[in-house]
C-alpha cells in the first residue's frame, strides 16, 4: 500500500514528494481517468519601475498552486487550487473527475513515477545570484539618465522583471520531473516631443537563466538606440497606405511570422478548425527561401527551457523546409487530437492554466542576401525598422503597427514616415518572402494565448516581401 | 480564512513587525468554464484563487508592497517582510496615503446572489447553443471560439485605521464566435458575447441570434478602396476607442506624462457641445461593477466630457491630492497605484446643437462605412501621441446596397475624430463595455486592398 509510505501530506518544495504524487494519480486512475497529470509551481517573483530619476515602484510577489488535468478520451477536465495538501490535490482531482462525468469502470494501469529528472539540481543557487534590488535599481536610474540627451525626451522610463518559477509535473505515465525556471527582463521607455510632434521609442531585452545577464546588459547600447529611434520619427510624415514591397528588419520583424503564420503550425489550430495550413503537410506553403523553426534550445533565449510543462524536453522543429510545411507544433493533447507529435512544446502562464501547444524560440532561418541587397532591389517600398505589436484574426487576417519607419527610394533609405500598419493573411504573404538576409538576430517577447502569457523569442533576418497592404493616412 | 481573520492575523504579524500603518486587498474567487466542439465537451475547467495585496508604511512614511496567493499565516507574515523591505525602495517624491474615503458609505447594487449552476449545466446549455448556432445557417460549419463561465468571488480592503469593506458577487459570460464558409470564399467570423449575474440570466438566444446574424452578414464581401470615408461608429466601437484613448482623462497618465491632457485641459473643447461622457461603474447595466476601489474609495458617476468639454479627471488618492481634489474611486492597489476608468457612458446632451441629425444608421441612404468592431486595439494605438490605426469589421454602405468589408484599418487622430464628429444618435445602446449610441465622423482614413 502506497499511502503506508506517505512521509507528507503536503507538497514541499525541494524534497521528494513521490509518494505523495503517487497516491493522487492513483486516486485519479482509480476514479477512472484515462490519464492524471499534476503540474505545481512555486514562484518568487521582483519587478523595478524607474521614472525619470527616480525608482517609482517596487513589487515582489510569490505564491505557490497546482493544476491538475484529467483526461477521458479526447476531453479534458482541468482543476487549479492554491492548496496544496494531499486533501486539497486530491478534491481537486475529485472534481475534474466529476465534471468530465466519468462513469465506466475501465481502468488505466498506473505503474508508478519513472526516476525522478530533476533539472533544478544546478539552478538552486540561482535566487543567490540574480541582482539585488538594490543593484536593479541602481543600474536602472543609470539607465534612464542616459535617456536625458536633449530637453524633447519629455518621459523616461526604465523597467525590469524577475520571475522565478520551481515546478514539478508528475503524471500517469510515469513522468516525474522538477526544474526551476529564471527569466528576467528589461525595458526602457521614451517620449520625445517638440511642438505639436510627439514621438516614442522603446526597446525590450530579456534571457532565461542567464542569472548574470542584467548586469551584462550594455544599457548605453540601449539607451542610445532608444533614443535615436524617437529622434527620427519625432518629425515624420504619416505613410501613404497602399500595396508595396517591404523590408522587415531582423530581431522583433520576426513578430509577423509568430503570430501570422506560428500560431497557425500549432495543434489547437487544428483542434478548431482554424488554420489554412491543416492539410498542407509536405507542400509547399511558403517561398523556397523560406525555412522556419521552433526549438526550446538555444542557450539563454527567452522562450529557452529545460522541460516543458508536460514534461517533455524541447526538441528543434523544424517547421517550414526550403517553403514545404514539416511539421506543426504539438503538446499532449495536440497529439491525442490531431495525431501530430508532441515537441516539447506544452506551455502555460502558471498553475492555473492547462498547458497547450505554444511557440519557444520560433524564427525564419538566414539566407543569403546582405541587407543592403533587399533595400537595393526595390524602387518604392517601406523599410520596418521596428515593429510594435500585432494581432491574428479568427480568420487568419493579421495587423501589426510599425513602430519605426523609413521610405524606400530607388534602393535607398529616405525619410522617415508614421502610422504604418501592415496588413495581410499568412497564406498570402508567406509565398511573397523572396528574399532572407544572412544577418538572423532574436529578439525576446511574451505571447498571449490559450495558455496565458508565455516567454518566447521572435526571431529574423532581414527579409523582403514582395508586396503587402501598407495601412496609413 | 475568511475576511476578518485575515485582517486580524494581518493586524498581529504587522504589530509583530512592528509596522503601524497598512492596509491590503484580497480577492477569493471560484470560476467554472466550459467550452465545446461540435457537441462534445472539449475543456471543463475550474480553478479556485485567492490573492492578497499588502502594503506597508516604514517610519519614514515610504511604501512598500508585496502580493502573494498564499494566504497562510506563515505566507501573510512573509508577505508583511517583503513589502518593508520593499519599502526601503519607496517613492520618495510621491507619497501615497489612505484614501480619505476608505471609511465613506458605498452604494452596493441590490442584486440577487446567484448560486453555482454547476459544470453539467453550462455544458449542457453550451452544447445546446453551439448546435443552434451551426443550424442557423448552412454556412456556419462550426464555432471554434465558444464558451461558458461562471464566477463566484468576494472583494475585500482594509487598512489599519479600521476601514474594512468587502463585497461579494457573481458573474457569467457566454461568448460564441462562428466560422462561416462558401466555396471559392474565404472564411468569415464573427460572434457576439453576453454577461450576466449568473448562467441563468444570460439571453442565450439573443447571443446565437447575433453572432449569426453578424457573421452571415459578412459572407458577401469585397476590398474597399483606400480614402477618406463618412463613418459610423456602432456604440460598442465608439466605446472601445473612447477606452483605448481613456488617458486624456486619467490624472496617473498626466502625471506621468504620457497622456494627451494637461493638468490644465480642464475645460477644454474636445468635441462638438453635444457630446457628455461620464464614467458610471455603479451604472445598473454594468454587470462588473464594483462599489469601491483597490484603495477602498466608493465607485461613482463623473462626467468627463460635458458639452464637448473636459469637466473632471479620474483620480486615486495621491493624484487627487496633487491636483488639489478627491479621490474618485478609479484606483488600483499597486507599488505604484494606477488608474482606470470602470464603465462609459455616451450620450447627446439635451439641448440642440447644429448636428446632421439625418445621418441615422439604419435609414442613411448616402454612402458611408460602419464600424462594427475595431481590433487589435493593444497593437493599433498610441495612446500618448493621439493616433491610431485599426483593423476593424464593419459595412460599406453604397448606392442603397451594404458590402461587407474585408481586410481595412481605419486610421486618424482622436482629437481630430473627437472635432469632427457630426452626429450623435439618440438611441444608446447598452454594451459589455458601456453604453453609446452611433456616432457619425467625417473624413477618416480607410486603408483596404481594392
Amino acid at each position: 500500500m502506497l499511502s503506508s509510505q506517505i512521509k507528507s501530506n503536503e507538497i514541499v518544495f525541494g524534497s521528494c514528494n513521490k509518494d505523495l504524487l503517487e497516491e493522487i494519480i492513483f486516486y485519479g486512475i482509480g476514479l477512472g481517468a484515462d490519464f492524471v497529470e499534476i503540474f505545481i509551481e512555486n514562484t518568487d517573483n521582483s519587478s523595478v519601475l524607474a521614472e525619470e530619476d527616480f525608482i517609482t515602484s517596487v513589487s515582489p510577489s510569490f505564491g505557490r498552486g497546482a493544476g491538475i488535468r484529467i483526461f477521458k478520451g479526447e476531453k479534458d477536465g482541468f482543476v487549479s487550487t492554491n492548496d496544496l495538501t494531499k486533501h486539497g490535490l486530491m478534491r481537486s482531482v475529485s472534481q475534474a473527475i466529476e465534471m468530465l462525468d466519468i462513469t465506466d469502470n475501465k481502468i488505466e494501469v498506473f505503474n508508478g513515477l519513472n526516476k525522478h529528472r530533476d533539472y533544478s539540481l544546478p539552478k538552486k543557487k540561482w535566487i543567490n545570484e540574480v541582482p539585488s534590488i538594490h543593484e536593479i535599481s541602481e543600474k536602472l536610474l543609470v539607465s534612464t539618465k542616459s535617456l536625458k540627451k536633449n530637453n524633447k525626451i519629455i518621459t523616461r522610463k526604465g523597467s525590469y522583471s524577475r520571475n522565478l518559477q520551481e515546478v514539478i509535473i508528475a503524471s500517469s505515465d510515469g513522468t516525474y520531473v522538477s526544474d526551476i525556471r529564471l527569466h528576467q527582463t528589461v525595458g526602457l521607455n521614451v517620449i520625445a516631443s517638440d511642438a505639436q510632434y510627439r514621438s516614442s521609442g522603446s526597446r525590450r531585452f530579456g534571457s532565461s537563466g542567464m542569472p548574470n545577464e542584467f548586469r551584462l546588459w550594455d544599457h548605453e547600447k540601449a539607451a542610445n538606440d532608444v533614443y535615436e529611434s524617437s529622434m527620427n520619427m519625432l518629425y515624420a510624415d504619416y505613410v501613404d497606405a497602399g500595396q508595396m514591397p517591404v523590408v522587415l528588419a531582423n530581431k522583433f520583424g520576426g513578430v509577423i511570422f509568430h503570430e501570422a503564420c506560428g500560431h497557425l503550425l500549432e495543434t489547437t489550430q487544428i483542434e478548431r478548425g482554424t488554420t489554412p495550413f491543416e492539410n498542407k503537410l509536405n507542400e509547399k506553403i511558403a517561398h523556397e527561401s523560406v525555412t522556419a523553426i521552433d526549438e526550446g534550445i538555444s542557450e539563454g533565449s527567452f522562450g529557452s527551457l529545460s522541460v516543458d510543462d508536460e514534461g517533455m524536453e524541447p526538441e528543434k522543429s523544424v517547421l517550414i523546409k526550403d517553403g514545404i510545411l514539416k511539421k506543426f507544433i504539438s503538446d499532449r493533447a495536440g497529439e491525442l487530437r490531431t495525431g501530430h507529435k508532441r515537441t516539447g512544446s506544452g506551455r502555460r502562464q502558471n498553475y492555473s492554466f492547462a498547458a497547450a501547444s505554444r511557440m519557444r524560440n520560433t524564427y525564419i532561418a538566414k539566407g543569403e542576401h546582405s541587407k543592403e541587397d533587399l533595400i537595393n532591389s526595390i524602387s518604392e517600398g517601406l523599410y520596418c525598422k521596428s515593429m510594435g505589436g500585432g494581432s491574428v484574426g479568427a480568420t487568419g487576417q493579421f495587423n501589426f503597427a510599425v513602430e519605426e519607419g523609413y521610405l524606400i527610394k530607388n534602393g535607398k533609405l529616405t525619410s522617415p514616415v508614421k502610422g504604418a500598419t501592415l496588413i495581410g493573411e499568412a497564406k498570402e504573404v508567406m509565398p511573397k518572402i523572396s528574399m532572407c538576409g544572412n544577418d538572423l538576430e532574436l529578439a525576446p517577447g511574451f505571447c498571449g494565448s490559450i495558455s496565458g502569457s508565455v516567454n518566447v523569442t521572435v526571431g529574423q533576418p532581414h527579409i523582403k516581401v514582395d508586396s503587402i497592404t501598407v495601412g496609413g493616412r | 480564512m475568511n475576511s476578518r481573520e485575515i485582517t486580524t492575523q494581518i493586524s498581529k504579524a504587522a504589530d509583530f513587525l512592528n509596522l503601524k500603518k497598512w492596509d491590503y486587498g484580497a480577492s477569493f474567487s471560484n470560476d467554472y468554464s466550459v467550452q465545446v466542439d461540435k457537441g462534445e465537451a472539449k475543456q471543463l475547467k475550474a480553478s479556485q484563487k485567492q490573492i492578497l495585496t499588502i502594503r506597508v508604511w516604514n517610519q519614514s512614511n515610504l511604501v512598500g508592497i508585496t502580493t502573494t496567493s498564499d494566504i497562510s499565516e506563515s505566507g501573510i507574515k512573509k508577505a508583511l517582510k517583503q513589502a518593508n523591505i520593499a519599502s526601503d525602495f519607496g517613492n520618495k517624491n510621491e507619497t501615497t496615503e489612505f484614501s480619505p474615503l476608505a471609511k465613506d458609505p458605498i452604494k452596493v447594487k441590490e442584486v440577487k446572489k446567484r448560486n453555482p449552476v454547476g459544470i453539467k449545466k453550462l455544458l449542457t446549455l453550451l452544447r445546446g447553443a453551439e448546435v443552434k448556432l451551426i443550424e442557423s445557417h448552412e454556412s456556419i460549419k462550426s464555432v471554434p471560439y465558444n464558451g461558458l463561465s461562471e464566477s463566484f468571488f468576494e472583494r475585500i480592503y482594509a487598512n489599519s485605521e479600521g476601514a474594512f469593506r468587502s463585497y461579494s458577487k457573481s458573474q457569467a459570460a457566454l461568448y460564441l464566435y462562428a466560422r462561416a464558409l462558401e466555396k471559392n470564399k474565404k472564411p468569415r467570423s464573427s460572434g457576439s458575447v453576453k454577461l450576466g449575474y449568473g448562467a441563468d440570466d444570460i439571453d442565450i438566444e439573443s447571443c446565437i441570434k447575433e453572432a449569426s446574424n453578424k457573421t452571415i452578414s459578412h459572407l458577401n464581401y469585397s476590398s474597399i478602396k483606400t480614402d477618406k470615408y463618412l463613418i459610423c461608429f456602432s456604440p460598442e466601437s465608439f466605446l472601445t476607442i473612447i477606452n483605448a484613448f481613456s488617458s486624456m482623462f486619467n490624472a496617473r497618465s498626466i502625471i506621468d506624462g504620457v497622456s494627451l491632457s494637461n493638468k490644465n485641459s480642464i475645460g477644454e473643447q474636445l468635441s462638438t457641445e453635444a457630446l457628455n461622457i461620464y464614467d458610471d461603474g455603479l451604472h445598473e447595466k454594468n454587470i462588473s461593477s464594483s462599489p469601491f476601489d483597490g484603495e477602498g474609495t466608493p465607485t461613482k458617476r463623473l462626467c468627463l466630457i460635458n458639452r464637448g468639454r473636459i469637466e473632471n479627471f479620474i483620480h486615486s488618492e495621491s493624484t487627487a491630492r496633487i491636483f488639489k481634489t478627491t479621490p474618485t474611486g478609479h484606483a488600483g492597489l499597486g507599488s505604484k497605484v494606477s488608474v482606470s476608468p470602470d464603465w462609459m457612458v455616451v450620450e447627446k446632451s439635451e439641448e440642440k446643437f447644429d448636428l446632421k441629425t439625418s445621418l441615422d444608421h439604419s435609414t442613411y441612404e448616402g454612402e458611408f462605412v460602419y464600424i462594427e468592431e475595431l481590433n487589435a486595439i493593444h497593437a493599433g494605438v498610441r495612446a500618448s501621441q493621439g493616433s491610431f490605426s485599426l483593423p476593424f469589421d464593419g459595412w460599406l454602405y453604397k448606392n442603397g446596397k451594404k458590402i461587407s468589408i474585408e481586410s481595412a484599418t481605419v486610421a486618424g487622430d482622436i482629437k481630430y475624430l473627437l472635432k469632427n464628429i457630426v452626429n450623435i444618435e439618440s438611441s444608446q445602446e447598452v454594451t459589455t463595455s458601456g453604453i453609446s449610441p452611433h456616432i457619425w465622423v467625417d473624413e477618416l482614413s480607410i486603408t483596404g486592398d481594392a
